[in-house]
């Protein structure tokens, strides 16, 4: 009896002992297997982070903190007061690039004036980033499967999840998972990061996703748009992460998908491959437009006073007490000036590409600047009445 | 039966088994980890490396003992983890497979050889892209896709730099 149940016991044993390799491995592997599963009900249900990470990230950190500020205060230190060859040229240079942007100023100023009225018409809300907080990168994942960055900015200096981190160039990523002295940043190029985005010229909208080579590609455009290589990419704000207009960059190639959408690669107007600061936006403001930012009131008609031909008030068909038209002289009998800078007559059509003043030909959606910068006051007299 | 007794000394004589100090058993992996997480922010080309994946291969092989093997490659992959945006075990688990079999091939083939060592991390490094890639589409269901030419890209870096990285770690190992 004792020789028989000791046997089962010796055969069992011989097979852990035969096969403990095997063994170890499938209980390290269900272990971690075990460890995803809990990870996926955990970040279901909660979002928050394990706490081996948070040992992980709170471990290397600090490094890396430590040896990227050492390395700038070297680098600044060189550059402060050794390398000072060439600052009075770079000065002059600089001098003269602003004197030309101040005169590019002027005319986006002319642009912003416009834009505002056509917002304040259609009750648009705007997004302003109000409050940005700069970082230093000082990590990564190390991963091309993951391309996370690390900040030495984190929850002790205002920083929370989703936030979006730009640079002076463009768009970088957003925050992702926060701790008390630092933060990750899911950078745009991942293959999981899924950013808005918007054809400047054709104003498509697809979204922005990145591959394991890092190339970033726009997803959900349909095979039967036409997308030039070059044309700008911007943020479309549908994300709730970016706010709208942010440049992301230009679209390097387009071939045509696997299925019904194409493949658009585009190159990023932020140097993701260098990136040292960044700006982390800690509070975008979303207000419309108040009627003293729009210079009073803006009616449709002021809008179309500056798109379409001037028209003065009593210019139009007169008509006597019978209700019989009045014939009234051409415009150049009229004024005497030729007919160059007259009013149009009643015959002439008011239509958009109609000769306008001066000449020039008004088109739908292409006015002179001169005109659309400088629209007529909703209380003028030359402002035609709906 | 004593012809088996034979074989195993004969065997160990073919296929050298080496051990390592504690401090450069725990440091390379940390130093390894840590460059690996560090060097991108400067050389962005950098992650197509895997550091951590080279040192797990190089210290299973030369241990030859695959628990040992499986549990370092498990321990490096958990803490690569935790850097990342994905779950903790993805890299654990992919690890922990190439230790296992790293470990089990070191105590059947010379490793010593730099040709031979080419050829085993490339098949190493595309098993665990495969571990990995299988465990995110399989298990966390992550919409992540396979590119062939950026992997084999991979392996052939990761097959360059393992030559040189182990004939450097080669001056620390101790014959057991």
């Amino acid at each position: 009896m004792g020789r028989g149940s000791s046997a089962p016991a010796i055969t069992m044993e011989s097979f852990l002992t035969r096969h403990k390799n095997l063994i170890a491995l499938a209980v390290v592997l269900a272990g971690q297997i075990i460890g995803l599963a809990m990870q996926v009900r955990v970040n279901n249900a909660q979002g928050g982070m394990s706490l081996m990470r948070m040992w992980s990230i709170s471990a290397i950190t600090p490094v890396e903190k430590g040896l990227v500020h050492g390395q700038n205060g070297v680098f600044s230190g060189w550059s402060n007061y050794f390398y000072l060859r060439g600052v009075r040229k770079e000065n002059r240079q600089l001098r003269e690039q602003i004197e030309q942007m101040r005169l590019q100023n002027v005319r986006v100023e002319q642009d912003a004036l416009q834009a505002r009225r056509l917002q304040a018409l259609f009750d648009f809300k705007e997004q302003f980033i109000s409050q940005t907080l700069p970082a230093q990168v000082i990590g990564s994942s190390g991963s091309d499967q993951s391309r996370i960055i690390y900040l030495d900015k984190g929850s002790d200096d205002g920083v929370k999840s989703d936030m979006a981190v730009i640079s002076p160039d463009g768009i970088v990523g957003k925050v992702l998972r926060v701790l008390p002295t630092t933060c990750q940043v899911l950078v745009i190029d991942d293959q999981l990061s899924g950013v808005g985005a918007t054809l400047e010229k054709t104003r498509l909208q697809g979204i922005l996703a990145g591959t394991p080579s890092g190339t970033l590609i726009i997803k959900y455009i349909m095979k039967d748009e036409k997308v030039e290589p070059g044309e700008t990419v911007v943020t479309s704000g549908g994300d709730r992460i970016f706010p709208k207009g942010l440049a992301i960059g230009r679209v390097k190639d387009v071939t045509p998908g696997k299925d019904m959408f194409l493949n658009i690669r585009v190159t990023p107007a932020a140097n993701l491959s260098e990136l040292e600061e960044v700006l982390v936006v800690t509070r975008i403001v979303e207000r419309e437009r108040t009627n003293e930012e729009t210079n009073g009131p803006v009616k449709a008609a002021d809008i179309l006073a500056a798109r379409l031909p001037t028209v003065q008030p009593g210019s139009g068909p007169k008509f006597d007490a019978n209700g019989n038209l009045i014939k009234t002289p051409p415009p150049a009998a009229a004024n005497g000036t030729g007919g160059a800078g007259g009013n149009a007559s009643s015959t002439t059509p008011k239509t958009p590409g109609a000769t306008k003043p001066g000449g020039t030909q008004a088109t739908p959606g292409t006015a002179p600047k001169s005109a659309l910068a400088k629209p007529k006051p909703a209380n003028s007299a030359e402002a035609p009445q709906p | 039966m004593s012809e088996l007794v034979a074989a195993h000394p004969r065997s160990r004589e073919q296929v050298e088994v080496y051990s390592f100090s504690w401090p450069v058993a725990i440091l390379t992996p940390l130093l390894a980890i840590f460059l690996q997480a560090f060097i991108p922010i400067k050389l962005r080309f950098f992650d197509v490396f895997d550091l951590p994946l080279l040192v797990t291969i190089y210290f299973a092989m030369s241990r030859r003992n695959p628990i040992t093997g499986l549990l370092q490659g498990s321990i490096i992959g958990l803490v690569q983890d935790s850097l990342t945006r994905d779950m903790i075990g993805m890299y654990g688990i992919a690890k922990t497979l190439v230790g296992f079999a790293a470990s089990q091939l070191g105590g059947k083939i010379d490793s010593d050889n730099p040709g031979s060592r080419i050829l085993i991390i490339l098949t190493f490094y595309l098993g665990h892209q495969a571990a990995y890639f299988a465990v995110a589409r399989g298990l966390v269901r992550q919409p992540i896709d396979w590119h062939w030419a950026h992997e084999l890209l991979g392996a052939v870096a990761n097959a360059l730099l393992g030559v040189v990285l182990f004939a450097v770690l080669d001056r620390f190992r101790q014959r057991a």
